[in-house]
């Protein structure tokens, strides 16, 4: 392989997609919807509010009743709710007097999308505590849906289901695409070499380098991200293995199918990136998912490889809670594999 | 038009050799005999199946029906045998761009169990007899097309195959080039490499012992280009291909 450019995006893709998803997403916040429960208004409740509304990142919703709290945020018309307390103005006075005491206003944020909450908590937190920021007392911050914030890492499963996928269907689908185009592949099955060797050899290095990758995105994991990698090594590895593989024979049935490198490219990445990102639950729980969605989710290879690395790498399930997920994978292995073989077998007839 | 030359000298030996696709019969029953040490062109116009039938004798392709025999070998039982028997060039170009010259022909040398210092000195006096030894670092990639072409037929013979198949590889070549490449064909041949070509240049097809003219997956002539000319009353190749293609159903 001297193909070093696509060498260099192989490797360093994976690297570049967790840091990426990891660090500099997760520090922007726009158009945080926030709503305001008021019990009493007065002078410094106004101010406040006025803060809130002329800030360009926040988009003021109005105010809204303390019994339409749960709906608002379970509806996803806001982000983020602010509930002043009914003396408001004596605990200002107090707080800016004595610079602490009880909490004047309550922050409740949706934090079903974990990065963008944490964020958005910040950020308000620093607009409503004004000069008075030095105490984290003033405002008390809840985070509805997700209390301990577990889905923090849950993008690095989701990055490794889609770079798996990625690396190796779609480099493996575009390399043998292109022997077919420019002719080699012909002259190769027309040697002695045996069809299957051939294959064979072209899953090899894309395989070798997925290894690498997995190497890469468990130590960035580990310790970059800091994720506590709770589940058992061996269990991650052979799960990611068959994932490998899963990639390699999906990519081989690609090859068979696409005739130019274009239309390989563009079935790897439109056709099966489009239903890992939205399907696979690496976005958007599965469980939250339309009826219509659930069937289709759970052809979707990455599913169940997303969860069950979700399990292992931050719930730190042991190995029979992801039998399913395992079970399901192997099988649409050797289906996909089977399939792939005697496609090509059908195509060189 | 079957030559009653003994058996062991028809290297080629085709009968009603036949490929449907569906409904589609691109190659309808053909026979014809090639000779060893023979340079036979198969002519014919775009889809008229000359790649087809080309396929199911180097053993890529079964046939529906019929049979023949390449090298010895049954092109429907022994695919296997006759590959390592015969060499390949593609029509279109099919060397690893990104390997360099020496490399390519390490690799089809290698794939085809050439010992790697037999292969060696091969390569070393191809390239020497081709004046091109200086380049065979050059990755094939940043070569000119004629040249690529020509390493493409060197690199088909490298096995000393007894028959080597050629569609096509003179397509997008200077005429300069072609001539050149003709040389190396006709020296490849006087060493005994039995050459079946395929072409769409007929003044090329003057330089073949015999040709085959296919028109809608037939056979509709054979012979000697002289033969051919005397028969048909033309003056030039080009002129009896376009007696003979008049008519033809498919092709663009």
């Amino acid at each position: 392989m001297r193909d070093s450019r696509t060498m260099l995006i192989a490797l360093l893709m994976p690297v570049v997609q967790i840091l990426l998803f990891g660090f500099a997403i997760s520090t922007e916040v726009n158009n945080v919807n926030v709503a305001v429960v008021v019990p009493k208004w007065d002078e410094e409740i106004r101010q406040s509010v006025n803060k809130l509304s002329s800030n360009p990142y926040i988009t003021y919703k109005g105010v809204i009743t303390e019994h339409d709290i749960d709906q608002q945020l379970r509806s996803g018309k806001v982000d983020a709710i602010v509930v002043f307390a009914h003396d408001f103005d004596r605990l200002m006075a107090q707080w800016k007097q004595n610079g602490n005491g009880k909490a004047a206003m309550q922050l409740i944020m949706d934090a079903s999308n974990t990065i963008t909450a944490q964020a958005g908590a910040g950020y308000l937190n620093n607009i409503l505590a004004g000069d008075l920021m030095q105490s984290n007392s003033l405002v008390e911050t809840h985070m509805l849906f997700n209390p301990q914030m577990k889905s923090a890492f849950n993008f690095v499963p989701g990055i490794m289901g889609m770079i798996f996928i990625l690396i190796c269907a779609m480099l493996t689908s575009v390399s043998i695409v292109r022997e077919k185009e420019t002719g080699t592949m012909d002259v190769l099955l027309v040697s002695p070499v045996r069809p299957l060797s051939i294959i064979f050899a072209k899953m090899v290095p894309y395989f070798a380098l997925s290894c690498i990758n997995l190497t890469t995105i468990l130590l960035l994991a580990r310790f970059v991200l800091g994720i506590p990698m709770s589940g058992n090594l061996g269990s991650i590895i052979t799960v990611s293995l068959v994932y490998l593989l899963l990639s390699l024979a999906l990519g081989l049935l690609i090859s068979t199918v696409a005739k130019k490198q274009i239309v390989a490219l563009l079935i790897s990445a439109a056709v099966m990136l489009m239903p890992i990102v939205m399907l696979s639950g690496m976005m958007f729980p599965v469980e939250n998912m339309p009826d219509v969605l659930k069937p289709v989710s759970a052809i979707v290879p990455a599913r169940w490889y997303i969860d069950a690395m979700r399990k292992l790498l931050i719930q730190g399930a042991s190995f029979n809670l992801i039998l399913k997920d395992f079970l399901i994978l192997v099988g649409m292995t050797l289906a996909l594999l089977a399939l792939a073989l005697k496609n090509f077998k059908d195509k060189l007839e | 038009m079957k030559t009653n030359d003994n058996k062991q000298q028809l290297i080629i030996q085709v009968q009603n050799l036949t490929k449907q696709f569906g409904a589609f019969t691109a190659v309808d029953h053909i026979s014809f005999d090639v000779k060893r040490g023979e340079i036979f062109g198969f002519l014919g116009a775009n889809g008229a199946g000359k790649t087809t039938a080309m396929r199911m004798l180097c053993g890529l392709s079964y046939p529906t029906s019929g049979s023949g025999s390449v090298a010895g070998f049954d092109v429907v039982k022994e695919g296997e045998k006759i590959k390592r028997h015969i060499g390949y060039m593609s029509q279109r170009f099919s060397l690893y761009d990104d390997l360099t010259v020496q490399e390519n022909m390490e690799l089809f040398g290698g794939i085809y169990g050439v010992k790697s210092s037999e292969l060696r000195h091969r390569a070393t006096s191809m390239l020497t007899r081709l004046d091109f030894l200086s380049e065979k670092d050059t990755l094939v990639g940043s070569l000119p097309l004629g040249w690529k072409q020509k390493l493409a037929f060197v690199v088909a013979t490298i096995h000393r195959p007894e028959i080597v198949f050629l569609d096509e590889p003179t397509g997008g070549v200077d005429p300069i080039t072609r001539r050149q490449f003709w040389e190396m064909i006709y020296e490849a041949s006087s060493e005994g490499t039995t050459i079946f070509v395929t072409t769409h240049y007929m003044d090329e097809a003057e330089y073949c012992n015999r040709i085959s003219m296919m028109v809608d997956g037939k056979i509709k002539a054979l012979d000697t280009p002289g033969n051919l000319k005397k028969k048909y009353a033309a003056a030039s190749m080009d002129e009896v291909f376009r007696t003979l293609a008049r008519g033809a159903q498919r092709g663009d």
